[in-house]
């Protein structure tokens, strides 16, 4: 009798927690569409071709626009790129070629506490190293920020993706009297090129969201960027100030930076996941 | 033994000893692929040594109070981090609190419910949430959910939990309450992934020998579950290390005043969030190296926090390794 | 198709009753088809062993048996199986009660990470079949003396049960089958990640259960087959080639593709 009982609330117990998961799916994707939503509604409202290339206008007055804070974002992205992506690519392929020792387990583990470090605390370094010396903000502070940033992120996919050539193709070349150095470049790296390109692609999409290591660098500015070593604007930087701030006007610069922001971040994402794509993947 | 006099070489056998110059190349390149790695490891230690250089006159001035004392009055440069130390550990913790059974709930949905097309989709929305910058997160706390926390959920919460003392106080909609929740969104993508990833890598005959054994599903899942419960430790500690460190949506939301408060309706502040809002208007050295000073405290706590985790991560997956050998 | 079910009526002797019995069994993964009009009969309280080339859908079959593959994504079933006259193939059916009167043990030993008590245990503890302490100790020890482990593990119950050998841990895995007291109990291949020391263990255990359980066993091992089974059954790519009393089977079989495989002319 007390078994059967048991077996009903054990059915039961059964649906309702396995429903309960689902609703926690649910949720997780309602608070992306909810955030979306908003961005995409707020933010589309009030786009147009002059906010997207105009310099913001002086408080109290209307109009003006994010266009030097999008030209300041690409060059950051540019210089961080600079940076980030010779010692990002170069010690991938160190630690997927050479990394089996000790000093390869130190560099990846060395890489991993790179990536958790707080963006914040990748801003003080960039600080004390480049601004201080300087005695000014500038770009090239607010990229060298972004640039360390990238780098664990394009280490980490480099190594990755060139542990998934096959070494048949390696040994193929270097059974053709190639030297070790042009059979990783011109075989194993560039088969891997995909993969890496699209593991850039991330690290870029991330950077291009960073504010906090941008706060005491690169700082923002209310022109168009002129030189790396003058304060840079950022649209990152645009939004924070102007979501602050206590102006509606600035509030609606806000969201429509911010949907250029999310937009191209999303863009990139996506794109990413369709060219990486595995038809015959179903995810078990 | 004796060597065959009448074999030769012939004339134009080629010399095929490795010379001085041979393999350059090879050498040249591996060389240059090492200073890049090396450049990861200086600029590590670099980052070590420089705030430790920059926090030292905080240290020498305060020593181990800076800790302990919530004093923080940049005018009479008396520093102490307590406030901020305190905003951040509850601020964590209680995204934590929201963030993991939602979790946990998503990665079992998406590891041992959905299937196919259907679970690659939501996965991938799911790790869209962290795609999203975090400014994004500040701006969208600061004009939606800030406004729904002072109208509807405080006051709703208040009424209905007001005896307890974390609910009570004036709703601001800015405060400890906001910055817990925004944190919670941010952490959950890092949490579920890892845990789906976890939990698919249980070897399937653990849950097959569950249900063999008249275990439903949700008691087949719980088997899976107790199997992975370090990883799935280890995923939420790396969601702590994210909610710790996190900034600019915390900055933006939680309401920036440094006070230690039961309240979670009251404002706070984090030590991400000092840094972010008052290094560059320290002026003074001290002020400056304070802040350094706090900034250094989040790394080390970041640094061990993020290695404990991926230590467990790690071993969970070499044990699941073993296992399929 | 009649004939051939009264076929093989002949061939099972009067004095035991039909635990199993499929119709018309066809299982598909997905497109691919794995079994063809299953039609077998497998006897209470003996052993019946599936032999077969690999892939010829001897573990499906074991598997549609406690509903097994309903865990895989994309499997489709047609026919029946009877057990005791229901038909276990029933959309309806409650699958748990159904695993908890048929008892599975695996190809590779999958203890849970716990002690070897609460490996026992787990059975008996999800299905609430004790009611005591005293009882499930009680039930937990009767089992493992059953498998033959009690003697190797009464004074480390509580240790983990990673620890134990691969063979100690597959009789293990055949102890906490034998906990829920099933009436069926299904083996895949279970001898076959064991060295022969092992591998004879788990023979001389079969031999002592089958008076109490109805064993079916697959394996590809054919010695093993004429050692430990009652009966066998043949299968080729899907489709049941030959059933019949084990010695039959392997002295005179009636098809000749039954009798080129004993004698590994192919497969």
């Amino acid at each position: 009798m007390s078994a059967e009982r048991g077996v009903l609330y054990r059915k039961w117990l059964d649906r309702m927690m396995l429903g309960m998961t689902t609703l926690c799916a649910l949720i997780a994707i309602a608070v992306l569409l909810l955030i979306l939503g908003y961005i995409a509604i707020r933010g589309a409202s009030v786009l147009n071709w002059n906010l997207l290339t105009q310099l913001p206008k002086p408080i109290g007055e209307t109009g003006g626009g994010i266009g030097n804070a999008i030209a300041g974002t690409l060059i950051l992205i540019g210089l961080a790129c600079l940076v980030g992506l010779p010692v990002g690519i170069f010690s991938g392929i160190y630690l997927a070629e050479f990394g089996h020792g000790r000093f390869g387990s130190t560099l990846r583990f060395l890489t991993d506490v790179l990536t958790g470090v707080p963006s914040i605390v990748i801003g003080i370094f960039a600080y004390t190293l480049l601004v201080l010396p300087m005695r000014r903000f500038s770009a090239l502070a607010g990229g060298f920020a972004l640039g360390v940033i990238m780098i664990p992120v394009v280490t980490r996919t480099t190594e990755e993706m060139m542990k998934l050539v096959p070494s048949t193709l390696r040994e193929a070349a270097l059974a053709l009297g190639a030297p070790e150095w042009r059979a990783i470049l011109g075989v194993v790296v560039r088969s891997a090129g995909t993969g890496i390109a699209t593991g850039v692609m991330l690290a870029i999409a991330r950077i291009a969201g960073e504010t906090a290591p941008l706060l005491f660098t690169a700082l923002g500015s209310r022109f168009w960027p002129r030189a790396i070593d003058e304060p840079a604007p950022a649209l990152t930087l645009q939004i924070f100030n102007y979501a602050t701030g206590p102006y509606e006007e600035w509030h609606r610069l806000a969201w429509a930076g911010t949907f250029v922001l999310v937009a191209l971040i999303l863009i990139i994402n996506i794109s990413v996941r369709w060219l990486t794509r595995n038809p015959y993947r179903t995810g078990h | 033994m004796k060597e065959p006099k009448d074999l030769t070489y012939g004339p134009g056998a080629p010399d095929m000893r490795a010379g001085v110059f041979s393999n350059i190349g090879d050498r040249i390149f591996r060389g240059v692929t090492l200073v890049f790695g090396a450049m990861i490891m200086t600029l590590v230690i670099l980052m070590v040594a420089e705030m430790t250089r920059n926090s030292t006159l905080s240290f020498r001035q305060f020593g181990l109070g800076f800790l302990s004392h919530s004093e923080w009055d940049p005018v009479h440069e008396r520093f102490g981090a307590w406030p901020f130390i305190y905003g951040t550990v509850v601020s964590s913790l209680l995204s934590l609190i929201l963030a993991v059974p939602l979790s946990l709930g998503t990665a079992i949905f998406l590891a041992e419910l959905a299937r196919g097309k259907l679970s690659v989709a939501v996965a991938f929305l799911v790790e869209l949430l962290a795609a999203i910058p975090s400014v994004t997160y500040g701006l969208w706390g600061i004009f939606v959910l800030a406004p729904f926390l002072r109208q509807y959920a405080e006051p709703a919460l208040a009424a209905a939990f007001g005896f307890l003392p974390m609910f009570r106080g004036t709703p601001h909609g800015i405060d400890m309450l906001a910055g817990g929740l925004i944190l919670a969104i941010m952490v959950t993508p890092i949490i579920s992934a890892v845990t789906r990833d976890v939990l698919m890598a249980v070897p399937r005959t653990q849950r097959e020998a569950a249900l063999a054994l008249g275990a439903t599903r949700w008691e087949a899942t719980k088997v899976a579950l107790s199997y992975a419960k370090s990883g799935i430790l280890g995923a939420v500690i790396l969601g702590l290390g994210r909610a710790l460190g996190e900034t600019m949506a915390v900055t933006m939301v939680i309401g920036n005043r440094p006070q230690v408060s039961g309240s979670l309706f009251d404002p706070s502040y984090t030590m991400a969030s000092v840094i972010s809002n008052e290094f560059t208007e320290a002026t003074s050295d001290l002020y400056r190296s304070a802040l350094i000073e706090i900034g250094l405290l989040l790394f080390l706590v970041t640094i061990v926090v993020q290695s404990v985790a991926r230590l467990l991560v790690w071993r969970v997956g070499r044990r699941l390794k073993e296992a399929k050998a | 198709m009649m004939s051939q079910f009264r076929k093989m009526d002949s061939q099972v002797p009067k004095v035991t009753s039909v635990k199993i019995e499929t119709q018309q069994f066809n299982f598909y993964y997905g497109g691919h088809q794995a079994l063809f009009d299953i039609n077998l009969h497998i006897p209470e309280k003996r052993v019946t062993a599936f032999i077969g080339p690999s892939g010829c859908g001897k573990s499906t079959l074991l598997r549609s048996f406690n509903r097994m593959n309903d865990t895989i994504h994309g499997t489709r079933m047609a026919g029946r199986i009877w057990m005791d006259g229901l038909d276990i193939c029933r959309p309806d059916l409650d699958v748990v009660s159904l695993r908890r009167r048929v008892g599975m043990v695996f190809q590779k030993s999958n203890p849970f990470m716990r002690s070897i008590f609460d490996n026992v245990a787990y059975g008996l503890k999800v299905n609430r079949l004790t009611r005591s302490r005293a009882e499930l100790a009680e039930r937990i020890e009767e089992s493992l003396r059953q498998a033959a482990l009690w003697e190797e593990v009464k004074d480390r119950l509580h240790t983990s049960a990673l620890a134990l050998s691969g063979g100690q841990q597959q009789r293990l895995c055949i102890a906490r089958a034998l906990a829920i007291k099933p009436e069926v109990v299904l083996m895949d291949e279970p001898a076959s990640a064991l060295d022969p020391m092992a591998t004879q263990k788990i023979e001389e255990l079969i031999a002592k259960l089958r008076e109490q359980y109805t064993i079916v066993i697959v394996t590809h091992n054919m010695q093993q087959a004429a050692r430990v089974s009652d009966y066998t059954a043949f299968l080729w790519i899907g489709g049941l080639i030959e059933f019949g009393p084990t010695n039959k089977i392997f002295t005179r079989p009636d098809q000749s593709m039954t009798e080129d495989y004993i004698t590994g002319r192919f497969g």
